[in-house]
């Protein structure tokens, strides 16, 4: 544990309830705009709980069989046949851009300031492309499967609504994290973090690491399951 | 644990971010595998849920920096999303109650 307030003699117990009980201070050496950020990730995680718990609730009371996502989302390229390709390929292109971000952190603090920027515009890269192909993937979904929210030729009529739900609401995150990312690298890049230090490229990490936290959640429990 | 978070906020090897990252791209590759392969029933669930959790925790763990972050913070932002479990347990038994429902009543 990181304790410069207290000895490391002491329990992490012990260092739990001091902390919880010094009143303004509970987070110690935790800035303030980290803590802010935490705390909308927390509020974040209910909002995608709920839509996940929602999707299970009518999955689960539907007495019509579940369309099979390993189908729904599977394409054929050069005349294979490959279950939820372009969904695999998502997950590893975000899987990448939290490595890039996690690098850009470390840069940042290293106070190498162009390498951090160029970091988190690769990371900025990586988000356009994961939006790019759920655009393809909705469009494909709309047009050529004519799933629509109130239902659709493949089973239950919640899929569309529960579908569009989620990757939805994930893909407007991933879009607000490009920009979010954008904005603080340009900034980062023209110095404007000399004096007050890069802890902002940690807060944007801390997003865009949710970002693809909450992706983890929705490959296994809506494309897996 | 044993890397300090040092004056300038969270600094750690970079090494460990490309182990973290390496891991997630296994993880990742495992959990499509239990598609691809066509796994199913009880066993397909378990490994969804264990190759998720795993990935889930090392994003949150070392990526955001939680297990080097003071355990006041790690119990304020991990411990209330464990409320969830409890609208999972209720909605699943409220669900599974329309679902015989509808089977009885709407068939």
């Amino acid at each position: 544990m990181n304790s410069q307030t207290t000895s490391p003699a002491q329990s992490p117990l012990r260092g739990l309830a001091k902390d919880w009980s010094s009143d303004k201070d509970a987070f110690k050496n935790v800035s303030w705009g980290k803590t802010m950020m935490w705390i909308f990730l927390l509020s974040d995680t209910f909002i995608f709980s709920c839509f996940l718990v929602g999707y299970m609730s009518v999955r689960m009371t539907s007495t019509v069989d579940w369309p099979i996502p390993s189908e729904v989302f599977a394409l054929t390229i050069g005349g294979h046949h490959i279950p939820l390709v372009l969904i695999a390929i998502m997950t590893f292109i975000l899987i990448t851009s939290s490595g890039t971000m996690a690098m850009a952190v470390n840069y940042g603090y290293r106070r190498q300031r162009k390498k951090a920027a160029i970091l988190m515009l690769v990371t900025a890269f990586f988000g356009v492309c994961f939006v790019g192909m759920q655009a393809f993937e909705w469009t494909k979904l709309i047009v050529e499967e004519g799933v629509r929210p109130w239902g659709n030729p493949m089973g239950a009529a919640q899929f569309g609504a529960a579908f569009f739900m989620i990757t939805g609401f994930h893909g407007f995150h991933v879009s607000i994290g490009v920009i979010y990312l954008l904005i603080v690298a340009l900034k980062v890049l023209r110095g404007d973090y000399e004096e007050r230090g890069y802890e902002i490229v940690e807060i944007t990490g801390l997003y865009w690491h949710f970002v693809d936290l909450v992706w983890v959640f929705i490959f296994a429990f809506f494309y897996l399951w | 644990m044993e890397h300090q978070a040092n004056t300038e906020g969270q600094q750690h090897p970079i090494g460990i971010y490309f182990k973290i990252w390496g891991l997630l791209f296994v993880l990742s590759a495992c959990s499509y595998l239990v598609d691809y392969l066509e796994f199913q029933g009880a066993v397909r669930w378990t490994l969804i849920l264990v190759f998720m959790f795993l990935k889930a925790g090392l994003i949150v763990a070392v990526f955001m920096h939680m297990i080097w972050e003071r355990i006041a913070l790690l119990t304020a932002i991990l411990m209330p999303p464990l409320c969830i479990l409890v609208l999972i347990t209720l909605m699943a038994s409220e669900a599974s109650y329309t679902n015989l429902n509808r089977l009885m009543f709407f068939q």
